[in-house]
């Protein structure tokens, strides 16, 4: 039996028709399933008050200007107890931050290399290469931290140790590597010599911008005649050569600050704490495995002729690869990178673990159990990473759009 | 778009459930479950922490046991939910336990802000320090430049935060979830120094290999009131609680124990405030909503208050702590049972 009249009358428009007649019945179905999610939202945030009232709690962010009264320990801006909680979760956010941008680079790093090393012609390499994927990417990347803090814990020394009693010593003479973290001599400006070192540092900054030129000149260079120029080796030496020798004309302004032990630990120098340690490398090596499977994706994505045609053209295969085949891959490879990325520092959330202070720590963890705001804290931490996901992959995709395939 | 409203309706759903049990009358709540959930640490030796068998045992797990005596007339009717510093206090307000029973120290925010009742003090502690013995330290005041490891989200880690910096030291804190890894990190010589309130560093001294080798420095830096904590919102299952726990304390000092409270309770004695206490006369269980004999099923689950201490964290036990402030007030301690009439 079909409700739909033999003769439908044009004019006249019957309730029925929102089920039965196709061209109102999606949006039936929308409009329907917007009642009810808009209903789920209402009924969630009416629970949440209601709740939150009989418990006797208000909503309120007030607790962000309070002070914070806890220390943290690794902190990029002045911090101390007498902060403010929203300060403290200001040095969170960088803390994640920066081990987000050291966990990015060093898996990108990681990942091309081994990639590329997966299709390998030498058995052993690309063997070797096929086992850091599967154990990197097979095991939950918690435990790679936990593991790596703990291989940093158990198999080092500590500060003690390098006493007279001890029988450790510096690396080098001047590196450090403690069970608390590892400390490298820091550079520092001898006294009324400030001006030299922003010499030096407008010298590089030359130099940088000199081998930005000479790359095009190469380039066009290549592009009207033919000639391929050096290119890695001349940028070597200009970044290198003008610094060096301004370095020693200016009598050599700068110091380092080497370690030494006083009192419970190692004085001067730069701390990198094994917790930013263990979580950036555990971080970084488990999604440089998937990395390196997008990269191997990629350049098989590309079909084999073009190798082949490159070859009858007589290019070696690093320039194949750099000039013919990666540029194709990456357009393969972008898009599921930024996830990469993304997850990466989503991942960095797990810090806690091993004690090291992002956001997740501080706002998320002390502020929120110090204050009792569970739920402001965690929407702030939420649209924290929100807005840093959508920043992430906002640039990545500008970087995408610009070498995606130009079509004409 | 339809699935995600049938998961929005699910997470809605699911909400609800957790937190409708906040509003309602958590005695009857629990004698319709059967049991009741307690929340308890990870693992602190003496205090709480599972047994070979995998029965939870210590000083605060008596207390939970006391309670679903009490309540339940079944000792062993607890549901033990281990929580870390960070993550009790959420799991007590949104209702997952009904008692938190874990060295949590009584605080006027904690009590106001946080919205909590502290149904008393089940031990006086203070906040100290435990130190290698071969770093040749002797006072905490020569800790100055010391990496130390804290149990993050506590009232400790503010206390050390106040100590170092009203004498003028610096300090490098690890902050650090949970009692074992603590432990883990001071034993591999990761901090210097470990804080946290004292019984718990007695507590884990105990579990080292060499306990001689670790001293407890002499200061303590700060009062640690510990007792358990119930939500703000159900008086009468507070008063529960308060009231249980000083059973067993009036139960050491009238002298029942575990051994004799079944004789005591079989019929009227001579002392009146036991024959309350008891149920032998009067009707106070009533007016808390239990049966009349629910002391002495308290005081049955793990003995009165100096057979719990001496059998978890007594000096007998290689916890070994010394009664102290936690003595009858008869002994110079501070406990002080209010009467019971």
């Amino acid at each position: 039996m079909s409700a739909i009249p033999d003769q439908p009358a044009r004019d006249k428009f019957q309730l029925s028709q929102l089920i039965y007649d196709t061209r109102y019945r999606s949006l039936t179905i929308q409009i329907f399933a917007f009642i009810l999610l808009a209903i789920a939202l209402f009924w969630l945030g009416r629970n949440t008050v209601i709740n939150l009232a009989a418990l006797g709690k208000d909503f309120d962010f007030g607790f962000l200007g309070q002070r914070a009264g806890y220390d943290i320990n690794q902190s990029l801006i002045p911090y101390s107890s007498a902060s403010s909680h929203g300060r403290a979760a200001l040095v969170g956010i960088l803390n994640t931050m920066l081990v987000a941008a050291l966990g990015c680079t060093l898996a990108l790093v990681v990942g091309t290399i081994a990639g590329v090393l997966r299709l390998s012609n030498n058995w052993l390499v690309a063997k070797i290469m096929t086992v850091y994927v599967e154990t990197f990417r097979n095991v939950p990347v918690l435990l790679w931290i936990i593991a790596f803090f703990a291989i940093l814990n158990e198999s080092t020394p500590s500060p003690r140790d390098f006493g007279e009693n001890g029988d450790a010593s510096l690396l080098f003479g001047s590196i450090a590597i403690t069970n608390r973290g590892v400390y490298i001599p820091r550079p520092t400006p001898l006294d009324g010599a400030s001006w030299a070192v922003w010499v030096l540092v407008a010298i590089v900054v030359v130099s940088i911008a000199a081998i930005i030129v000479y790359r095009g000149y190469a380039r066009r260079q290549q592009q009207s005649t033919g000639r391929i120029l050096p290119v890695f080796r001349v940028s070597l030496a200009l970044f290198f050569v003008p610094a060096v020798i301004a370095f020693f004309l200016l009598g050599m302004p700068l110091s380092l600050d080497y370690p030494e032990l006083g009192g419970f630990n190692f004085q001067g120098g730069i701390m990198m704490r094994n917790s930013l340690i263990a979580l950036w490398l555990a971080l970084s090596l488990y999604t440089g495995a998937f990395i390196a499977e997008i990269v191997r994706g990629g350049i098989l994505s590309v079909s084999k002729g073009q190798t082949e045609a490159a070859f009858a053209l007589g290019l070696r295969p690093s320039r194949t690869m750099n000039l013919v085949i990666l540029p194709q891959a990456l357009r393969v490879i972008i898009p599921p990178l930024i996830s990469q990325f993304l997850n990466l520092t989503k991942n960095s959330s797990l810090a806690i673990a091993v004690g090291y202070m992002d956001v997740r720590s501080t706002l998320g963890g002390i502020t929120i159990n110090q204050t009792g705001r569970e739920l402001e804290g965690m929407l702030l931490l939420g649209l924290f990473y929100l807005v840093l996901s959508l920043i992430i992959s906002a640039g990545m995709n500008f970087y995408n759009s610009s070498i995606k395939l130009k079509e004409r | 778009m339809k699935t995600s409203v049938f998961l929005g309706v699910l997470a809605a759903s699911g909400l609800t459930a957790g937190i409708a049990s906040a509003q309602s009358e958590t005695l009857q709540e629990v004698q319709d479950r059967g049991t009741l959930n307690c929340g308890v640490s990870t693992g602190l030796t003496g205090f709480s922490s599972p047994n070979s068998n995998g029965e939870w045992e210590g000083f605060d797990v008596a207390v939970c046991r006391a309670v679903a005596g009490a309540v339940l007339g079944d000792p062993q009717a607890v549901e033990f939910v281990p929580t870390t510093g960070q993550t009790r206090f959420t799991a007590l307000s949104s209702g997952e336990i009904d008692i938190l029973a874990r060295n949590t120290t009584w605080t006027f925010s904690r009590d106001n802000d946080l919205k909590f009742e502290f149904t008393g003090v089940n031990y006086y502690d203070g906040q100290g320090f435990i130190i290698p013995k071969d770093l040749g330290v002797s006072s905490a005041k020569e800790l100055d430049g010391a990496t130390v490891c804290i149990q993050t989200g506590t009232t400790t880690e503010l206390n050390l935060a106040d100590y170092f910096r009203s004498n003028n030291m610096e300090y490098e804190p690890v902050p650090i979830e949970t009692n074992a890894e603590a432990q883990q990190q001071y034993l591999a010589g990761a901090c210097d120094v470990y804080t946290t309130d004292a019984s718990g560093l007695a507590a884990t001294r105990a579990t080292f290999e060499d306990p001689s080798a670790h001293v407890i420095l002499p200061e303590i830096i700060s009062k640690e009131p510990l007792g358990p904590l119930v939500r703000h919102g159900d008086n009468e299952w507070g008063d529960i609680v308060r009231w249980t726990l000083n059973a067993l304390i009036a139960a050491e000092e009238y002298g029942v124990t575990s051994a004799n409270v079944q004789d005591m309770a079989s019929a009227t004695g001579d002392n009146p405030e036991v024959n309350r206490l008891l149920g032998t006369e009067g009707d106070l269980g009533a007016m808390i909503g239990l049966d009349a004999d629910w002391a002495v099923q308290a005081i049955l689950a793990g003995g009165n208050y100096g057979e719990i201490f001496e059998r978890n964290i007594g000096e007998t036990t290689p916890v070994g702590l010394a009664r102290g402030l936690n003595a009858q007030w008869t002994d110079g301690g501070l406990l002080y049972a209010p009467p019971f009439r």
